[in-house]
C-alpha cells in the first residue's frame, strides 16, 4: 500500500445537533482515481469542503503528505498542493476567461502581488494560461467575460483554474454537472491527461463518468463511509445497492 | 443623588434609543439591508406628532397614535415601490439610496416647516416633577424609562409568543431555510418594515425633549443608531434594549465628565467591542 | 507552437494610453488659463478628485465599503498643520511625504485590525475609527486647535522658487495638478498590475480567491494602506493650499460626501473621480449657495435615481448609451 497523499482521522463535523461527518478515517494515495458516491444529503461536498479547508471541522484532522494541515486555511492549503472546483461554479464573472485562468496561474507562481510591471505582461503566466485554455478547448471563448458563457463552457474554466495550480491533490465536485453530453468528452480527456502522480477525488453522480474514471469508489452516506472498493466490488455491494444504486445497474 | 440622576437621565435617552432603533435592528437581520435613512422615519414622526399636538390640538397619546400610523404607512409605500427593488442589489447601491433618501426626506421637511428646533408642548400631567421618595426627578424621563422597558417586553413576547414572531426569528436565523418552509418573507418584511418604522416615528416624538428635533436629527443620530445596532446584534430585541441602555447611560456620563471630546470613548469602546465580538452582544456568529 | 491567441494580444496592450487620457489633463491646464479667477475652487476639485481616487483603490477596486475614508484624509492634513504650526516645519514636499507616511501607517494599523470583518460591522468600525479620529482632536485642542483648528498657516516656497499665491491661488492650483498626476500614475499602474487585478478578484469573488491560495487579507490591507497615503497627501495638499485646517476635515460630512462623488461619477474605473468630483463640485458651487435646501433636495433624488437605475454612476450610464449605440 503506497503512503498515503491525504489521509483524515476520525474527522467530524456537526452544525448544532446535526451530525455531518462522523468520524470519517479516509486515505487517498498519490496517483489514486478516485471517486467519492452517496445520496443527496450524504456530506459529500461538506468532506470535500473539510479537505480544502473551506470548513473547520468539529473534530479529527486531516493530513497532507504527513502534514497535520487541520488547523490551515483554505487559502494556505492551496499553497500545500490541495486544489478544488466548486459545485457551483465561482469564478470572476465579469473578467474574461483568460484573465480568470492568469489570476489562479499568477497566484501559483507567486506573482499575483507583483505591483509595477502590467499582468497582461507577464508572458510566463498568460503563455501557461493559454495553455491551459487549449487543453479544455476554450480558445474560442477566451477573450469573453465569463457571464456571457454558456454554464457548461463556465464549468471547463473552473476545471481550467484548478488545474493552473499544479495540485498534488485535486478534488472535483461535481465536474460534469451542468456540462452537456456533446462536450463531456472534452472533461474525460483533461482528466484522463492529468499527470499520474497527483491524487484526484471526483464527487458525481453521473455513474457512467464513475465507472470510467475511477480505480477505487467511496461510498458516503449519512456523514460516515459505508463502503470503499474496486467498482466491481462496489457494483456487487448489498448495502450499496440497496442505500444508493437501487436497480440502475441491474438494467 | 448626582450619580442617580445621572443614570436615570441616561437610561431616558437610552429608552428613546432603543425604541428608535430597535426597528432598524430588525430590519437589517431579516432583510441585510443596509437602510440609513431610519433615522429619517423618527423625524418625520417626530415632526407629525409636534405639529399635529400643535395645529391640530391633538392630545399626546394621540398625536402618537397618529405619528406611529402615518410613518408606518408612507414606509409601506416606500418599502414596495423602491426598497424592495435593491434587496439584492450591491451594499453600495443600498447605502447611495438610503442617503439620497435622507436628503429628500430632510429637504423636505427644512421646505415645509423651517431648519429651526421644534418643541414638544408635554400634556400637564408629564410635565414637572416626581417625587420618588429618595429623589425628584422629571416625570418625562421616568414615564419615557417605564414605556421603554414595557415596549421591550411587548416586543419580546411577541416574538417569543406569536407565530409572526416566530417566523420573524426563524426568516432572521435563516431565510432561506424559513422560505423553503412556506414563510412568505417578502410580506414579513413589509409588516416588520412598517412596524420599525412606526415604532421609530413614536420615538422621535417621545425623545424630542431629550435628543432634540430639526431636519438634521436623522445624520446627528446616524451613527448613535447603527452603534446600537451593530452593538446589540442584528434582529435581538434584546440586544438592542441593553445595547441602547448603554449607549446611552454612556453618553451622558460622558457628556458631563468630558465636554470636549469625552463621545471618543463610546467610539473606542463600540470598536473594541465589535473587534471582540462582530456578531454584538446577542447575533450569531458567522453573520 | 499555434500564434497566440487574440485574447492575450488585447490583455497584452491593455494598459496602454489612450489618446483621450490626455483629455484631463489638457483640461486642466486649459482651466487654469481661462479661469483665473476661480483657481481657489479650482484647487479644491483638484484636491478632491485625488481624495475621490483615493476611495476608488479601496472602494472601486477592492470592494471594501467605507464611510470612514476621511479618517486618512484628516490624518494628512493634521500632520501638515501640526508639523507647521507646532516644529515650524513648512516645506511643503517633505510635508507631503510625511502626510503620506502617517496616513498610511494610520490605514495599515486600521485595516490590520478592521479587516477581518465585513458587512455591517465594517462599516461601522470604519464610521467608529473616524470618528475617534476626529473625537480625539476635539479633546487634543492643544495639539489640534479643537473646534477652531488651525488657522493662518503658512509654508515655504515649493522647490524653493514657488511662493504659494494667497490672491489668486496659481501656485496652488499647478501644484495640486502636479500633485495629482503623480498619484494618478502609481494608482495606475498599480490597477493594471498583478496587485491590482487580484484586488478586482477580490472584489468579483471573494471565495474563489481564496481557492487559489491568494493572501487575501494581506492584499485588502496593503490596499487599505496605500490608500489611506493616497488620501493622506490630499488632505495635506488641502491644507498647504488653503493655510487652514480644523475637525471638518476627519467629518462624517467629508466622507460621506467623497463616496457621494465617486458613485455618482463611476466607481472602480479610475476616471470616475474625475468626472464625479468635477460634476458634483460645480453643481454644488453655481446650486447650493443660491437654494441650499433646494440643491440637497436635488442631489438627494439623484442619488436614489443612480441607485435604482443607473449602475455605476455617469461612466456607467456612458457605457450603456454606447453599447446601445453599437447594438443599432
Amino acid at each position: 500500500m503506497s503512503a498515503a497523499l491525504l489521509e483524515t482521522h476520525a474527522l467530524c463535523k456537526s452544525f448544532g445537533a446535526l451530525e455531518v461527518a462522523r468520524s470519517i478515517d479516509f486515505r487517498l494515495e498519490a496517483g489514486a482515481r478516485r471517486a467519492l458516491i452517496g445520496p443527496n444529503g450524504a456530506g459529500k461536498t461538506t468532506f470535500v469542503n473539510l479537505l480544502s479547508g473551506v470548513l473547520q471541522p468539529s473534530g479529527g484532522r486531516v493530513l497532507l503528505a504527513g502534514e497535520d494541515v487541520t488547523r490551515l486555511a483554505q487559502a494556505t492549503r492551496v499553497k500545500r498542493g490541495i486544489a478544488r472546483t466548486f459545485q457551483i461554479n465561482q469564478l470572476f464573472r465579469g473578467l474574461t476567461v483568460l484573465e480568470n485562468v492568469c489570476i489562479a496561474v499568477a497566484e501559483r507562481l507567486g506573482a499575483g502581488g507583483g505591483m509595477w510591471r502590467p499582468a497582461g505582461r507577464r508572458t510566463e503566466v498568460v503563455e501557461e494560461a493559454t495553455r491551459l485554455i487549449r487543453r479544455l478547448r476554450l480558445e474560442a471563448d477566451a477573450g469573453r467575460r465569463v457571464a456571457e458563457l454558456p454554464y457548461g463552457r463556465q464549468r471547463l474554466v473552473e476545471i481550467a483554474i484548478a488545474l493552473g495550480l499544479h495540485p498534488r491533490v485535486l478534488l472535483l465536485d461535481e465536474p460534469a454537472a451542468g456540462i452537456p453530453s456533446a462536450e463531456s468528452h472534452v472533461l474525460l480527456e483533461a482528466i484522463a491527461s492529468l499527470p499520474q502522480d497527483i491524487a484526484v477525488l471526483i464527487i458525481e453522480h453521473d455513474m457512467d463518468l464513475v465507472f470510467r474514471f475511477a480505480q477505487r469508489i467511496t461510498v458516503l452516506v449519512s456523514g460516515a463511509i459505508l463502503a470503499e472498493g474496486s467498482p466491481a466490488e462496489i457494483a456487487a455491494n448489498r448495502e450499496v445497492r440497496a442505500v444508493y444504486l437501487g436497480s440502475a445497474l441491474d438494467a | 443623588m448626582d450619580l442617580i440622576s445621572t443614570l436615570l437621565g441616561g437610561l431616558a435617552s437610552g429608552m428613546v434609543l432603543f425604541i428608535v432603533s430597535v426597528g432598524l435592528s430588525v430590519t437589517m437581520g431579516l432583510m441585510g439591508f443596509v437602510n440609513l435613512a431610519h433615522g429619517g422615519f423618527a423625524m418625520l414622526g417626530g415632526y407629525a406628532i409636534v405639529l399635529s399636538m400643535r395645529h391640530w390640538g391633538l392630545s399626546f397619546p394621540a398625536a402618537l397614535a397618529l405619528g406611529f400610523a402615518a410613518v408606518a404607512a408612507l414606509s409601506v409605500v416606500l418599502e414596495r415601490a423602491l426598497y424592495a427593488r435593491l434587496y439584492r442589489a450591491s451594499e453600495l447601491d443600498q447605502v447611495l439610496f438610503t442617503i439620497g433618501l435622507v436628503f429628500v426626506m430632510i429637504a423636505t421637511v427644512t421646505l415645509a416647516v423651517g431648519p429651526e428646533s421644534q418643541r414638544v408642548l408635554l400634556p400637564a400631567w408629564l410635565d414637572g416633577q416626581t417625587d420618588l421618595g429618595f429623589l425628584r426627578y422629571r416625570s418625562y424621563s421616568l414615564a419615557l424609562i417605564a414605556c421603554g422597558t414595557l415596549l421591550m417586553l411587548a416586543l419580546w413576547l411577541g416574538f417569543e409568543r406569536t407565530r409572526i414572531g416566530a417566523r420573524i426569528r426563524a426568516a432572521v436565523d435563516n431565510r432561506r431555510m424559513a422560505e423553503s418552509l412556506g414563510v412568505d418573507v417578502g410580506r414579513l418584511f413589509t409588516f416588520t418594515f412598517a412596524l420599525g418604522s412606526g415604532l421609530a416615528a413614536v420615538g422621535g416624538g417621545l425623545g424630542a425633549e431629550i435628543l432634540g428635533l430639526d431636519p438634521q436629527y436623522p445624520l446627528r443620530y446616524l451613527a448613535y443608531f447603527l452603534i446600537v445596532v451593530a452593538v446589540g446584534g442584528l434582529g435581538r430585541v434584546t440586544g438592542v434594549f441593553f445595547a441602547a441602555l448603554l449607549i446611552g447611560v454612556l453618553d451622558f456620563v460622558l457628556k458631563v465628565e468630558f465636554p470636549k471630546g469625552g463621545t471618543m470613548f463610546i467610539y473606542a469602546l463600540t470598536l473594541a467591542f465589535l473587534l471582540a465580538r462582530p456578531q454584538g452582544m446577542f447575533g450569531k456568529r458567522g453573520a | 507552437m499555434s500564434a497566440p491567441l487574440p485574447a492575450v494580444r488585447e490583455l497584452a496592450v491593455r494598459h496602454r494610453l489612450q489618446w483621450w487620457e490626455a483629455l484631463p489633463w489638457a483640461a486642466g491646464l486649459a482651466a487654469f488659463v481661462a479661469f483665473p479667477n476661480y483657481l481657489a475652487f479650482g484647487t479644491q476639485v483638484l484636491v478632491t478628485i485625488l481624495f475621490a481616487l483615493s476611495l476608488d483603490l479601496v472602494l472601486g477596486y477592492a470592494g471594501i465599503v467605507t464611510l470612514g475614508h476621511a479618517a486618512f484624509f484628516g490624518a494628512g492634513a493634521y500632520t501638515v498643520g501640526m508639523l507647521a504650526a507646532h516644529l515650524g516645519w513648512t516645506e511643503p514636499l517633505s510635508g507631503l511625504l510625511a502626510a503620506a507616511l502617517v496616513a498610511g501607517a494610520v490605514g495599515l494599523l486600521s485595516g490590520w485590525v478592521l479587516l477581518r470583518t465585513h458587512g455591517l460591522t465594517l462599516l461601522m468600525l470604519t464610521l467608529c475609527t473616524m470618528a475617534l479620529l476626529e473625537q480625539a482632536a476635539n479633546m487634543f485642542s492643544s495639539w489640534t486647535g479643537g473646534f477652531d483648528g488651525m488657522p493662518s498657516l503658512s509654508f515655504k516656497p515649493i522647490l524653493g522658487a514657488f511662493d504659494f499665491d494667497v490672491l489668486f491661488f496659481r501656485t496652488q492650483y499647478l501644484y495640486a495638478l502636479a500633485v495629482l498626476l503623480l498619484c494618478f500614475v502609481l494608482v495606475r499602474v498599480l490597477v493594471f498590475s498583478p496587485f491590482g487585478r487580484s484586488l478586482t478578484g477580490i472584489r468579483e469573488n471573494l471565495l474563489r480567491m481564496h481557492a487559489v491560495g491568494a493572501p487575501v487579507r494581506a492584499r485588502q490591507v496593503l490596499a487599505y494602506a496605500i490608500s489611506a497615503a493616497l488620501a493622506g497627501v490630499a488632505g495635506a495638499v488641502f491644507v498647504q493650499a488653503t493655510g487652514y485646517v480644523n475637525l471638518a476635515v476627519l467629518g462624517l460630512e467629508r466622507a460621506a460626501g467623497v463616496l457621494i462623488i465617486l458613485i455618482l461619477g463611476g466607481y472602480g474605473r479610475l476616471y470616475g473621480a474625475f468626472v464625479g468630483a468635477i460634476v458634483y463640485m460645480v453643481l454644488e458651487h453655481t446650486l447650493s449657495k443660491a437654494y441650499p435646501t433646494a440643491w440637497q433636495l436635488g442631489l438627494g433624488l439623484t442619488l436614489m435615481l443612480v441607485a435604482l437605475y443607473a449602475h455605476n454612476g455617469i461612466l456607467g450610464l456612458g457605457d450603456a448609451v454606447r453599447r446601445r449605440w453599437s447594438a443599432r
